[in-house]
């Protein structure tokens, strides 16, 4: 049993300062205060200070209050009996259900090594046909979804989650509203898929240090999932209230801030997180999807531009829709070859149309005359952003590229599409030629 | 007697150490606890204290523990058997950590870079009697395609008599192959490996030469129009999603050079996969063997530690350096500088340091001006020549050029190949922008031609742009035809398709060759009845050239696309 101490030295901001002597760096120590009891992390050793960071925060924490060293670094508790529960950052449950203790691992573990990483090759089909035919998500690939506050990045990253094929969900919440919380909990319980996922969420309204233990809590118990031949699912929202829980954190530790207040490592920070995406050789998978919410829709802003440094690709969310331009899958190459021989031609054709379609609408608002081909691609477009860009269309890839092929039939010669005589001979629909 | 030091703080992965002996500015040293064993290098020394930056996550470290000083600064392993291998910052091998600790990177964990067990067949050059210094060659080992010179200590600075050389035979690396007696009577065991510290260069050459040979990457941008000399350097800035490592992975494949040396440097891990996995499958056209054969990867990716990464870069270039005093030419291709540069400004904090621009070190230009003057062209003391060509990739925040990482490296840098975010949305690979990069080297074609297709291109952007203001109808045939010229030139010659094979890469030569007549159909004054027929002429035009551009030199089908294109343009040349 180590010693308890009484005499708090300082409190600034979240983080509190005692005199201590035989603490490690990054130790837990719980802290009970008249306030009741909560955990803290060692952030700082400095000859016998000890400055450890209270994930409830210091609101009300006396200079009197009870600091005891648990000897461990944070941990989760880890076992299958995590699936269809939700806990908080901290690994408090959420639900009423009991508490977690057996098997704890550690969080934030080390980096998985390169030599040990495949080329990731599975497809992950989610039925939305922005995303399987043009921009592939593939197993083990990182994507964040930019977007705007207000957009239905929510509900799409749920309606992902429920219609990829993978084992089992798992959903961080960072400074999520209570009702955005309420309502992935009750989408993934009516659909039938709580009882593969874990939720561990942050509320808004929670106490700020926990939101940063979410992202390290979830892929901790992913990568264990993964360890144990899982396909995972991991889904991160919001990774911009992440950041700014960082940057509060660093600026009332007083560190030096580099852009806009972020910290100098933010890259570092966010990229950890990010690499725990991977393929194992011989093992599961961790998938992650996360939503970063661009202040002002603006993507040089610094933390979707480091997410992008980072990340394999991005999907814009804007108006509802995923924005074919700017939104990229860079795995995409790998899998799209062995889906069917038309999928590569399906894509790069409808996408390059739509492109002169909005080149039309550009001259069309300019007042410039339309000719026959401008009617054409207005035609297109408009199917297009109706049949296959909207969010609600539901559909498998193969129905998606018949479908894709049916819209071109019906607005376009053959010859105006600039699709190779052999595909054409193969997948231009018969009736449409009449 | 072993100095050590004990832990007094700890804040992130910076430690303060107190000592007693004697310690050295960037000694290396390591943080023991019961069960672990973490590399530091001192950063700043104060009084009787030292601040180390730790090369691994510090968890579990307290105050009270003892650091014990190598009295070394950072070194790495030079010998036979670097080729091939995958190491990470610290030139720990990964393949074989992979072996001894499966899926992650344990902390703590350092493993010798060279192999210890193979032996290697040494051909003796020197013999007893000989003079040598630093630098000299005592014997050669095949390595790869290779003859690895085996060479005294680049440490040793004095004159030294060859005492006694081993004969040919197999010896491991740590073996003794020679034994030299310097000036003053030392005696010195010669092995088939060293030890050389990363930050310092090494200078065992007679003199650097102006470089002016160009590195060849069948690259056609570069090498026409904005070329790389063997021995210079240059930086590709782009915001994300450019085709930075696109453009990396290809220079890798396809320069024309002995060595090429990979630093991966806080990137993503699964881009140095995709390296990984496939190199060794892919053949070098040059020597017939895996590309893997010339290639060594330094892969420090981004949620590696972050102080490993510093190294990273040094790793590589001293690795590069020690192949250029055998008389190769090295590339080294570190991607990313901006990583590597925020890795400092981390220290930097930590050390609690007046902050420069953006929170960067004040120092940062004069160690990114550092590291790059580490490129050259060198001659040796045989008369060899050996060369270090640099090509960093810089990851500018929001994609914008005037940020401190980017300004520092275009003053030291030879080539500037800017990436441009127009040009890679709509799909242009590469995405180099013809206008605004820069070179101060010498093109494979020649000037007056280069200086021709950049007049066309300028002023087919300056058409373009009044285009978009005063509509096509406002536009002059011969502004429209100017216009045309310049997208036909971007779309034909500046824009390649990498996945093909023929296009993907086009050597020097047939540069020359296509560029000539490319130039020529620029030049040549053009007649069209109106601007539909103009249009369509171009469209044609680009689609058969494309076409020659998919067909292997020499091959009747090349020949035969090139008559039509000649005829094509007959029929529209004025008279």
């Amino acid at each position: 049993m180590k010693k308890v101490y009484h005499r708090i030295e300082k409190i600034v901001g979240n983080v509190l300062t005692i005199r201590a002597s035989d603490v490690t760096y990054r130790e837990l120590a719980e802290v009970t205060s008249r306030r009741g009891v909560s955990l803290a992390q060692v952030i700082r050793l400095d000859g016998e200070f000890v400055s450890l960071q209270v994930f409830s925060g210091s609101r009300g924490i006396e200079t009197d209050a009870q600091v005891r060293f648990l000897s461990h670094p944070m941990t989760i508790p880890f076992s299958d009996s995590l699936l269809g529960r939700i806990f908080t950052g901290g690994g408090q449950p959420r639900d009423k259900g009991p508490g977690l203790y057996e098997n704890p691992i550690p969080i934030g573990g080390p980096s998985v090594n390169p030599a040990k990483r495949i080329i990731p090759r599975r497809m992950i089909r989610t039925g939305i046909p922005m995303i399987d035919v043009f921009n592939t998500l593939v197993e083990s690939q990182k994507l964040p979804i930019f977007s705007v506050a207000g957009e239905p990045y929510n509900p799409l990253l749920a309606r992902i989650a429920l219609q990829a094929e993978v084992d089992v969900i798992v959903l961080g919440g960072i400074g999520l509203k209570y009702d955005d919380y309420l309502f992935f909990r009750d989408f993934l319980d009516e659909n039938g898929a709580l009882g593969r996922s874990v939720l561990f969420i942050h509320t808004a309204s929670d106490p700020i240090v926990e939101s940063l233990l979410v992202p390290d809590v979830s892929l901790a118990v992913a990568e264990q999932f993964a360890i144990k031949g899982k396909r995972v699912l991991t889904l991160l929202t919001d990774m911009t209230n992440f950041a700014d829980a960082m940057k509060e954190i660093a600026i009332t530790m007083e560190q030096i801030p580099s852009n806009r207040g972020y910290p100098g490592d933010l890259y570092s920070q966010l990229a950890s997180r990010y690499e725990k995406a991977v393929d194992f050789e011989g093992a599961g998978s961790i998938t992650i999807l996360a939503v970063t919410t661009m202040p002002g829709d603006d993507v040089t802003h610094p933390v979707p531009d480091n997410t992008g440094y980072i990340t394999e690709g991005q999907f814009y969310l804007r108006t509802g829709r995923i924005e074919p331009f700017g939104s990229l899958s860079r795995l995409k190459q790998l899998v799209n070859a062995k889906t069917r021989e038309d999928h590569r031609t399906i894509m790069n054709s409808m996408i390059q149309l739509y492109a002169s379609y909005r080149e039309t609408l550009e001259k069309q608002a300019m007042g410039f005359r339309m000719s026959v081909w401008d009617t054409k691609l207005l035609k297109y477009g408009g199917r297009f952003e109706r049949e296959m860009m909207d969010l609600t269309v539901n559909i498998q890839l193969e129905a998606a590229l018949d479908l894709g092929w049916k819209i071109l039939a019906d607005c376009f010669d053959p010859a105006e599409t600039g699709i190779p005589s052999k595909l054409l001979k193969k997948f231009w629909p018969e009736k449409a030629a009449v | 007697m072993s100095n050590t030091g004990t832990i007094v703080g700890v804040n992130g992965n910076m430690i303060t150490v107190e000592f007693g002996g004697d310690v050295q500015q960037n000694e290396v040293g390591y943080a023991k606890t019961d069960s672990l064993e973490l590399k530091a290098e001192i950063i700043r020394i104060r009084g009787r204290r030292a601040d180390m930056q730790v090369f691994e996550d510090t968890t579990g470290l307290t105050v009270g523990n003892p650091v014990e000083f190598s009295g070394e600064l950072l070194t790495v392993e030079l010998g036979p058997g670097l080729l091939t291998q995958i190491f990470d910052g610290l030139q720990n091998p990964l393949p074989q950590l992979a072996e001894k600790c499966g899926f992650f990177l344990q902390r703590g964990m350092y493993l010798p870079a060279l192999p210890r067990a193979k032996s290697w067949d040494f051909t003796p050059a020197a013999k007893p009697g000989d003079t040598v210094t630093g630098g000299d060659t005592l014997g050669t080992v095949p390595e790869g395609i290779f003859q690895h010179h085996i060479m005294v200590p680049f440490s040793v600075r004095s004159e030294c008599r060859v005492e006694e050389v081993a004969p040919a035979g197999a010896y491991k690396v740590e073996q003794v192959i020679a034994r030299l007696k310097d000036d003053r009577g030392q005696a010195l065991e010669v092995t088939l490996m060293q030890r050389w510290p990363v930050k310092i260069p090494i200078k065992n050459y007679v003199e650097r030469i102006k470089p002016v040979d160009p590195l060849v990457t069948k690259i056609r941008i570069i090498d026409t129009f904005f070329p790389v000399a063997r021995g210079g350097t240059f930086c590709v800035p782009g915001p994300f999603g450019a085709g930075k490592t696109v453009l990396q992975q290809m220079t890798s494949r396809q320069a024309e050079v002995d060595v090429v040396i990979i630093a991966a440097c806080g990137e993503r891990a699964g881009e140095v996969v995709e390296t990984l996995r496939e190199f060794p499958e892919v053949m070098d056209p040059r020597t017939g063997r895996s590309l893997m054969e010339r290639t060594i990867i330094i892969c420090n990716t981004s949620s590696m530690p972050v102080a490993a990464r510093e190294a990273s870069v040094y790793t590589g270039v001293t690795l590069a350096e020690y192949y250029r005093q055998m008389g190769l030419h090295a590339l080294l291709l570190a991607d990313s500088t901006s990583r590597w540069a925020q890795a400092l400004r981390e220290m930097s904090g930590r050390l609690e340091e007046i902050p420069g621009e953006e929170a960067f070190p004040a120092y940062l230009e004069s160690v990114i001006a550092a590291f790059y003057e580490r490129a050259g062209l060198v001659r040796l003391k045989d008369g060899r020549t050996g060369s270090i060509t640099v090509g960093g990739t810089v990851s500018p925040a929001g994609g914008n050029f005037e940020e401190p990482v980017t300004q520092a490296t275009l003053k030291v840098v030879g080539a500037f190949h800017g990436l441009s975010r127009e040009r890679s949305d709509a799909r242009k690979f590469p995405a180099i922008h013809p206008l605004d990069s820069w070179t101060k080297y010498t093109s494979v074609v020649s000037d007056k031609d280069v200086a021709a297709a950049k007049r066309t291109l300028r002023a087919g952007t300056h058409v373009e742009q009044m285009m978009k203001v005063i509509g096509e109808e406002g536009t002059s045939i011969d502004d429209f035809v100017t216009y045309l010229k310049a997208k036909y030139l971007d779309d034909v010659y500046l824009q390649q398709d990498g996945f093909d094979a023929v296009d993907g890469a086009t050597p020097a030569d047939r540069q020359k060759y296509v560029f000539g007549i490319i130039v020529r159909i620029l030049e040549t004054a053009l007649n069209f009845a109106d601007k539909d027929a103009a249009r369509k002429f171009f469209n044609q035009l680009t689609q058969k050239t494309k076409d020659w551009n998919r067909a292997a030199s020499g091959t009747p089908e090349f020949q035969e696309i090139e008559k039509q294109i000649q005829a094509g343009l007959a029929e529209v040349t004025r008279s």
